[in-house]
């Protein structure tokens, strides 16, 4: 039987387009693109041919302004390190937002260790910054504003171009993480205004273990890997040709369907969200209504914990992702569920949906026929349910 | 992850339910936590006649409670208080070493139910759960840092193997 697979955030199929240009790439059996020799033009050239399909999807005006890396993860690792040790003299402050990605969080905890300062700005119940936020966190020693674009939780977008008029204005660097953006919705850097955009293959259809990252000419930053001259001297290392190959052809397909492919996940996302409001009792529809990502739905289903749901569903044959504590492996609830007011038994309950272009709104109808199932068989267990549901009769009875 | 037990008992729960009538009610555990687990029982010539559980949390959490109630049926109240955390996860074959912290309340929870009916017979209480807001570690239970697995103080801020925040409970 065929899983119906719901956790496209994790990992996206490989396109054949691209399988068969990895594969390609695999047989032409490239020498190194640094070598001087024609092997090495050969090389050369097939890596220019990426970076200019890449370039394309977020119209970065120059093609040497993005470089590739191995993940979203070093991307953004590499903008706020990079941007933080070089920019060091001038101050140790960055200003941050509460729902970042864990590459965010955790590399700025790193650099607290370092004496660098961090103000986190809150975000509103649907998960969006104010950006008069953003302005009043800026001191006069901030080097750095880093804002992800949406999130991978609940697929919320941000003010990114608002919050860059303002660094702009108080010449702060600006980085945005980007990672489940680029090649789902529209990304265009200039329009952006941003001098940093993290983002990774992965996330449209490419292979796993590539990420690229977006350097506006003349900010100050300093590589992660040092080493050889590769990347236009910013990431030292011989590149994953095979990877960015596989890279460029996803952002090619990516930029040409992107309008079908948002089209078809705005169809299964309304599809989904009225689903779940119908049938289930009790549950909350996370993030902004309009301002989201069309290829997300986050839903905090209540008095239950999310690595039953996704243990029952997967017996079913049902891929999909959740955000308890528990299922995570942290034993911490979701930083970004806490910040936009979900208590900590909603956070437990929920689960992060993601879909793709091949997704069917029969397989959308499957998934609502069991999830309705298994919330059910879940909440018969739960002493939280049964406490509410006694609480409900109580107060039928007496009114 | 889990094992073929787990999963049975996962799957197929035993004993799922509320006990409007039991003699003894044991709750453990707080969302924050995780893991909220509630044992009922019912007992006969000091024997656990029948017990039933209530559980909010993780596949581990619930297999832990169905295990547990299939144990402790049948015994003598007595020896129904020896059951430990540690034999539920051994029936179980085992659970990941993340999960043997929230999701061992199962004997806790079982012990509570006890006391509970304990209490009730002395007149101590009338029927009033006892209820615990903070989750503790029984004596000799070792944390394991959620991330890397390797045996942490419980109070410890950071993981000493992986350098983690360990800021919630672990």
């Amino acid at each position: 039987m065929s899983i119906i697979n719901l956790d496209h955030l994790a990992a996206n199929p490989l396109l054949p387009e691209v399988q068969k240009a990895m594969i390609d790439a695999i047989n032409k059996n490239y020498a190194n693109p640094s070598s001087q020799h024609k092997l090495g033009d050969e090389a050369a050239a097939a890596l220019q041919t990426a970076r200019e399909k890449v370039a394309r999807l977020i119209n970065s005006p120059v093609e040497k302004e993005v470089i590739f890396t191995s993940s979203g993860t070093e991307s953004v690792n590499h903008a706020v390190k990079g941007v933080a040790f070089a920019n060091a003299n001038k101050g140790k402050h960055i200003v941050t937002s509460n729902i970042e990605h864990n590459a965010v969080l955790r590399t700025l905890r790193a650099l607290k260790m370092m004496d660098y300062r961090v103000t986190s700005v809150p975000v509103d119940h649907y998960g969006r910054i104010n950006p008069t936020d953003v302005a009043d966190a800026i001191r006069d020693d901030t080097i750095l504003v880093t804002i992800m674009h949406s999130n991978n939780e609940i697929g919320t977008i941000q003010p990114i171009e608002e919050i860059a008029e303002i660094t702009k204005a108080k010449k702060v660097i600006f980085h945005t993480d980007a990672v489940d953006s680029v090649g789902v919705v529209p990304i265009d850097v200039q329009q952006l205004g941003v001098d940093l955009l993290s983002f990774a293959a992965n996330q449209f259809y490419g292979p796993s273990g590539v990420g690229g990252l977006y350097i506006r000419r003349g900010t100050r930053i300093w590589p992660l890997l040092d080493g050889g001259v590769q990347e236009n001297n910013k990431r030292a290392g011989t590149e994953n040709l095979i990877g960015i190959i596989g890279m460029g052809v996803a952002a090619d397909l990516a930029k040409r369907e992107m309008d079908f492919r948002i089209k078809h996940a705005k169809k299964i996302k309304n599809r989904l969200i009225e689903g779940l409001n119908a049938r289930i009792e009790d549950i909350y529809i996370n993030g902004h209504p309009e301002l989201s990502l069309p290829n997300l739905v986050s839903v905090s289903v209540r008095f239950i914990e999310g690595e039953g749901i996704v243990l029952m569903l997967d017996e079913e044959n049902i891929a999909v992702s959740t955000r308890s504590a528990c299922a995570a492996g942290a034993l911490q609830a979701s930083h970004v569920l806490l910040s936009i007011g979900r208590d900590f038994a909603d956070a437990q309950g929920t689960l992060v949906i993601t879909y793709g272009r091949d997704t069917t709104e029969a397989e959308i109808d499957r998934f609502l026929d069991v999830l309705e199932e298994v919330v059910q068989t879940l909440r018969n267990m739960s002493p939280l349910y049964t406490k509410v549901k006694q609480e409900k009769a109580e107060g039928a009875a007496a009114g | 992850m889990y094992s073929q037990v787990v999963m049975d008992h996962f799957k197929n729960p035993r004993n799922v339910g509320e006990m409007k009538d039991a003699d003894g009610v044991g709750e453990v555990g707080n969302p924050i936590c995780g893991d909220m687990m509630t044992i009922y029982i019912k007992v006969k010539d000091e024997h656990i006649d029948d017990i039933s559980f209530l559980t909010f949390g993780c596949g581990a959490a619930i297999a832990v409670s169905s295990m547990l109630t299939e144990m402790a049926k049948g015994k003598t109240v007595e020896e129904a208080q020896n059951i430990t955390n540690k034999s539920v996860a051994e029936a179980l074959e085992g659970l990941p070493k993340n999960k043997l912290h929230c999701s061992n309340l199962g004997a806790d929870a079982l012990h509570m139910a006890i006391k509970d009916y304990l209490d009730r017979k002395a007149g101590i209480s009338k029927g009033t759960s006892k209820r615990a807001d903070k989750h503790e570690h029984n004596h000799g239970d070792a944390c394991y840092c959620p991330y890397c697995d390797v045996e942490t103080d419980e109070k410890a801020p950071v993981c000493v193997n992986c350098g983690r925040e360990l800021d919630e409970p672990h």
